[in-house]
C-alpha cells in the first residue's frame, strides 16, 4: 500500500494505482478525454493534468502512478488553465457541429467544454476539411471531428487484433486512417464497430438507417415486421436512461408496437432454430468425420474477419446462417405464406446490437426468399433515437408479448446475447439429442463470464466433447492460431466478434465498458432462468415450424433457407 | 556487379523482425527512392504487422516518402531557426523557380520539394539540402543559380 495526499487529504491505495484512480477513491473526478477504463493509457490529450509537489511540469493523472508521500493538487489555477488550454486547442481544429452531430449530448468533448466552462477559444480556427468515409453499410468516419485520442487505434489493434486504423502523417497533419488513407470498404475491417464504442466524439459512428425505417412505417402498402435480437432486451432500457442490466423484454415489444410495426417477432426464436440446425450439424460432423472443430457462425463481424484473415479455416465454420438471417429468410417465406401476405410487400427490420449486421443483411448470399431477406438493420442506439423522437416514455410502458408464429422462444435463445451463451444453448440441446436422456444441470458455469477464452468438456454417452469459447477478435485470434498450428483439440468453438458477446456489440449504448457489459450479460442469464422453456428443442413454435414447413433439421428446405457459404477475401 | 537489390532481398534479410521496421523502410527507400504501396504491403506481410501501422510509420518520419520523387530531392528545414531567418522566402523562390508546391515533384521528374526536420546546420540558417549537399546562408536570389547546377 502507498499513502499519498491529494488536495490536502490522505489516501491509501495499492501500489501501481494511477493518480486518477486514487483521486476517484476520495470522490474527486479528474476530467479526462483520451483515457478509457478498458484501454492502456496513451496520455496524449493532457486534459487530466495535475500538480505534483517537487515536479516542475504538470503530469497526466491517467497514466501517472502514485508513490509514497506524493503530494498532488488537482484543482489549482495552473491546472485549470492548462486543462482549458488543452481543450481550446482541440476546439480550434474542431467543426463544433454539435447540434447536427450524431453524438450530441453523448460526447466527451462537448461535456468537457461544458464542464470546464469554455466560453471562448483563444486560438485561430483552422478546420482541416478531410473527406468523410461513407463506404460501408455499417460505419461512417468523419475525420474532421477526430481529436486524435487513439482509443479506436488501441481497440482495433490490441483488443480486436485487427489493426485497420492507425495515425498517419505527423504534427498538425496527423489523421487516424486505414492504410494509404483508404476508405474502410477497401481494407480488411470486420465492421465490428468496437471503434465506435471507443470513440469519445462523433468521428466514428454507425450508419443511421432510421429514416428508411420511418419511411417504411409511413407507407401503407408495406407490412413492416421487426425482429428483436437477444441482447437488445438487456440494453434498450439503458439506452432509454435506465440502469445498465435492466431487462425490458415486454416494454421493448410494447414500444415497437407504438412506433407502428405491424408484427413484433423475436430473433430468440431463430436463435433456437440455429441451435437445432447447428447442433445437428455438429453431431453429423462428429459422426461422419466432417471438418472439426466446428466454429459458430452467428457473429457477422467474426465471419468477415475470418474471411479476410483465416480463409484457410472457412470449412470449420458452421454453414448455419445467423439468427438474424434465418429470421429474414423465414419471414418472407414461412410467415408470408401463413399470413397470406405477398412477400414483396413485407419490409423486414431487425433490431440488433451490431454494426456488422448491417453489412451481413446486404450480402448477396442473403436473398434466399427471392428478396433481400432483411431490409433494414437498426442498432440499439438508432432505436433509442426513434423512441425519443416519437416521445415514447419507456419506463411507463406496459409489458407485452411477442407475436406469433415466430415469437415464442426459450432461455437458450435469450443467452445467445452473452459470451458463452450460444455454446451453453447448444450443449443443452446436443446433450439431449445425442444421449436421449434429460440433462440434470442446465447451467454450464465454465462457459459463462468475461474471461477471454473459456473451455469445458461434456460427456455424451462415452464421447468426451471438448468445447471452447472466445469473445473479442483478439481472443479469437489466439484460438484460430492454435487451430492453424493443429493444436486446437476441440470439437466445437464459439466465437463472438465483440468483447462480452452481443451485449458488448458495436451498436450498443455508449458508454459500453467491460463493467457495464458484465451487468448486461447477467440480465440475460436472469431472463433465461425466468423462461418457461429453457432448451431450444422444447420450444413449441420450433416443433411447429418443422412440422409445417421445414420438415427436418438439415433437410432440403433448411439448406435452401437457413444455410449459407463463405467467401475468401484479401487480407490487405 | 552484385546485381540489383530488391525489396524481397531486404525483407529476406530482416524476416520476422518487426523491431527492424525503420531500418527496412530506410533500405527500401534507398533502393527505390520512395515507399510504394506495394512495398508497404510487402513489409507488413513479412513482419506480420498491420499495413496501417507500416503506412503510419512511413508517413510519420520526414525522411520517408510514400510518393515517387524526382531525381533531385530538395529538403527545406522547417525548424524554428531556419523559419525565423527567412525559410519562407526561400520556399517561395524554390516554388516559383520550379513551378511546383512543397511536397510535389516537377513534371520532368527532376526535382521534388520536401520539408525536413532540422538538418543540424543552424549556424548557416536558412539552409536547404539537395540530395546529400547542404546549402546555407541562403537568400532567394541565390536559388536560380544553385538549381542550374542540377538542371
Ligand atoms: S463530436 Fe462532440 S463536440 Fe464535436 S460536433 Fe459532435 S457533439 Fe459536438
Ligand atoms: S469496425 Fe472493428 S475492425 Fe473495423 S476499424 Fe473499427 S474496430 Fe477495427
Ligand atoms: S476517431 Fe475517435 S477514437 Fe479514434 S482517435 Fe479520433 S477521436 Fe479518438
Ligand atoms: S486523459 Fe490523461 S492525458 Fe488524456
Amino acid at each position: 500500500m502507498v499513502t499519498l495526499t491529494i488536495d490536502g487529504r490522505k489516501v491509501q491505495v495499492e501500489k501501481g494505482t494511477t493518480i486518477l484512480d486514487a483521486a476517484k477513491r476520495i470522490g474527486i473526478d479528474i476530467p479526462t478525454l483520451c483515457y478509457h477504463p478498458d484501454l492502456e493509457a496513451r496520455a496524449v490529450c493532457r486534459v487530466c493534468v495535475v500538480e505534483i509537489e517537487g515536479q516542475k511540469l504538470l503530469q497526466p493523472a491517467c497514466a501517472y502512478p502514485v508513490s509514497e508521500g506524493m503530494v498532488v493538487r488537482t484543482n489549482t489555477q495552473a491546472v485549470r488553465q492548462a486543462r482549458r488550454m488543452a481543450v481550446e486547442l482541440l476546439l480550434a481544429k474542431h467543426p463544433q457541429d454539435c447540434l447536427q452531430c450524431i453524438r450530441n449530448q453523448n460526447c466527451e468533448l462537448q461535456a468537457l467544454a461544458e464542464r470546464l466552462g469554455i466560453r471562448e477559444v483563444r486560438f485561430e480556427r483552422r478546420l482541416r476539411g478531410l473527406p468523410e468515409d461513407h463506404s460501408t453499410p455499417s460505419i461512417v468516419r468523419e475525420p474532421d471531428k477526430c481529436i486524435l485520442c487513439r482509443r479506436c487505434v488501441e481497440t482495433c489493434q490490441n483488443v480486436q487484433g485487427v489493426g485497420v486504423l492507425f495515425p498517419a502523417g505527423r504534427g498538425a497533419d496527423t489523421v487516424v486512417t486505414p492504410v494509404f488513407g483508404n476508405d474502410l470498404a477497401d481494407v480488411s475491417c470486420a465492421l465490428c464497430g468496437q471503434c465506435i464504442l471507443a470513440c469519445p466524439v462523433g468521428a466514428i459512428s454507425e450508419r443511421d438507417d432510421t429514416e428508411r425505417v420511418w419511411e417504411a412505417l409511413a407507407d401503407p402498402s408495406k407490412h413492416v415486421v421487426v425482429q428483436t435480437a437477444p441482447a437488445i432486451r438487456a440494453t434498450i432500457g439503458e439506452e432509454m436512461g435506465m440502469e445498465p442490466g435492466t431487462l425490458v423484454t415486454g416494454k421493448l415489444v410494447a414500444a415497437l408496437r407504438r412506433l407502428g410495426f405491424d408484427k413484433v417477432m423475436d430473433t430468440d426464436f431463430t436463435a433456437d432454430l440455429t441451435i437445432i440446425e447447428e447442433g445437428n450439424e455438429l453431431l453429423e460432423r462428429i459422426k461422419e468425420g466432417g471438418v472439426l472443430p466446428m466454429i459458430t457462425s452467428c457473429s457477422p463481424g467474426w465471419i468477415k474477419f475470418g474471411e479476410h484473415y483465416y480463409p484457410d479455416l472457412l470449412p470449420h465454420i458452421s454453414t448455419c446462417k445467423s439468427p438474424q438471417q434465418m429470421f429474414g429468410a423465414l419471414v418472407k417465406t414461412y410467415y408470408a405464406q401463413k399470413a397470406g401476405i405477398d412477400p414483396a410487400n413485407i419490409f423486414s427490420v431487425s433490431l440488433m446490437p451490431c454494426t456488422a449486421k448491417k453489412f451481413e443483411a446486404e450480402r448477396p448470399e442473403m436473398r434466399s426468399s427471392g428478396y433481400q431477406d432483411v431490409d433494414a438493420v437498426l442498432t440499439s442506439r438508432e432505436l433509442g433515437r426513434m423512441l425519443r423522437e416519437a416521445g415514447i416514455r419507456f419506463d411507463d410502458l406496459p409489458e407485452e408479448e411477442h407475436d406469433d408464429p415466430m415469437g415464442i422462444s426459450t432461455g437458450a435463445g435469450a443467452i445467445f446475447g452473452a459470451t458463452g451463451g450460444v455454446m451453453e444453448a447448444a450443449l443443452r440441446t446436443v446433450y439431449e439429442v445425442a444421449t436421449g436422456s434429460e440433462l440434470g444441470d442446465l447451467e454450464f458455469e465454465q462457459v459463462r463470464g468475461l474471461d477471454g477464452i473459456k473451455e469445458a468438456e461434456v460427456n455424451l454417452n462415452g464421447l468426451t466433447v471438448r468445447v471452447a469459447v472466445a469473445h473479442g477478435l483478439g481472443n479469437a485470434k489466439k484460438i484460430l492460431e492454435m487451430l492453424r498450428a493443429g493444436k486446437a483439440n476441440y470439437h466445437f468453438i464459439e466465437i463472438m466478434c465483440c468483447p462480452g458477446g452481443c451485449v458488448g456489440g458495436g451498436g450498443q449504448p455508449i458508454p459500453s465498458t467491460m463493467e457495464i457489459k458484465g451487468k448486461r450479460g447477467r440480465a440475460l442469464y436472469l431472463a433465461d432462468r425466468n423462461m418457461p422453456y429453457r432448451k431450444s428443442h422444447e420450444n413449441p413454435a420450433i416443433k411447429q415450424i418443422y412440422a409445417e414447413f421445414l420438415e427436418k433439421p438439415l433437410g432440403e428446405r433448411s439448406h435452401q433457407l437457413l444455410h449459407t457459404h463463405y467467401t475468401s477475401r484479401s487480407k490487405y | 556487379m552484385a546485381g540489383i537489390i530488391t525489396v524481397d532481398d531486404i525483407l529476406t534479410k530482416y524476416k520476422g523482425r518487426p523491431d527492424a521496421l525503420i531500418d527496412i523502410l530506410h533500405e527500401i527507400q534507398d533502393v527505390q527512392g520512395f515507399l510504394s504501396d506495394t512495398s508497404i504491403i510487402k513489409v507488413a506481410e513479412a513482419l506480420d504487422l498491420p499495413a496501417s501501422k507500416v503506412y503510419g510509420v512511413a508517413t510519420f518520419y520526414s525522411l520517408f516518402t510514400v510518393k515517387p520523387r524526382g531525381r533531385n530531392v530538395i529538403r527545406i528545414c522547417e525548424s524554428a531557426p531556419c523559419h525565423v531567418l527567412g525559410a519562407t522566402a526561400i520556399i517561395n523562390a524554390l516554388e516559383k523557380e520550379l513551378g511546383i508546391k512543397m511536397g510535389e515533384t516537377t513534371g520532368d521528374g527532376k526535382f521534388t520539394l520536401e520539408y525536413t526536420s532540422c538538418i543540424g546546420v543552424c549556424g548557416v540558417a536558412p539552409a536547404i539540402m539537395i540530395n546529400e549537399v547542404v546549402y546555407g546562408n541562403l537568400t532567394p536570389d541565390k536559388i536560380p543559380h544553385i538549381l542550374s547546377e542540377y538542371r
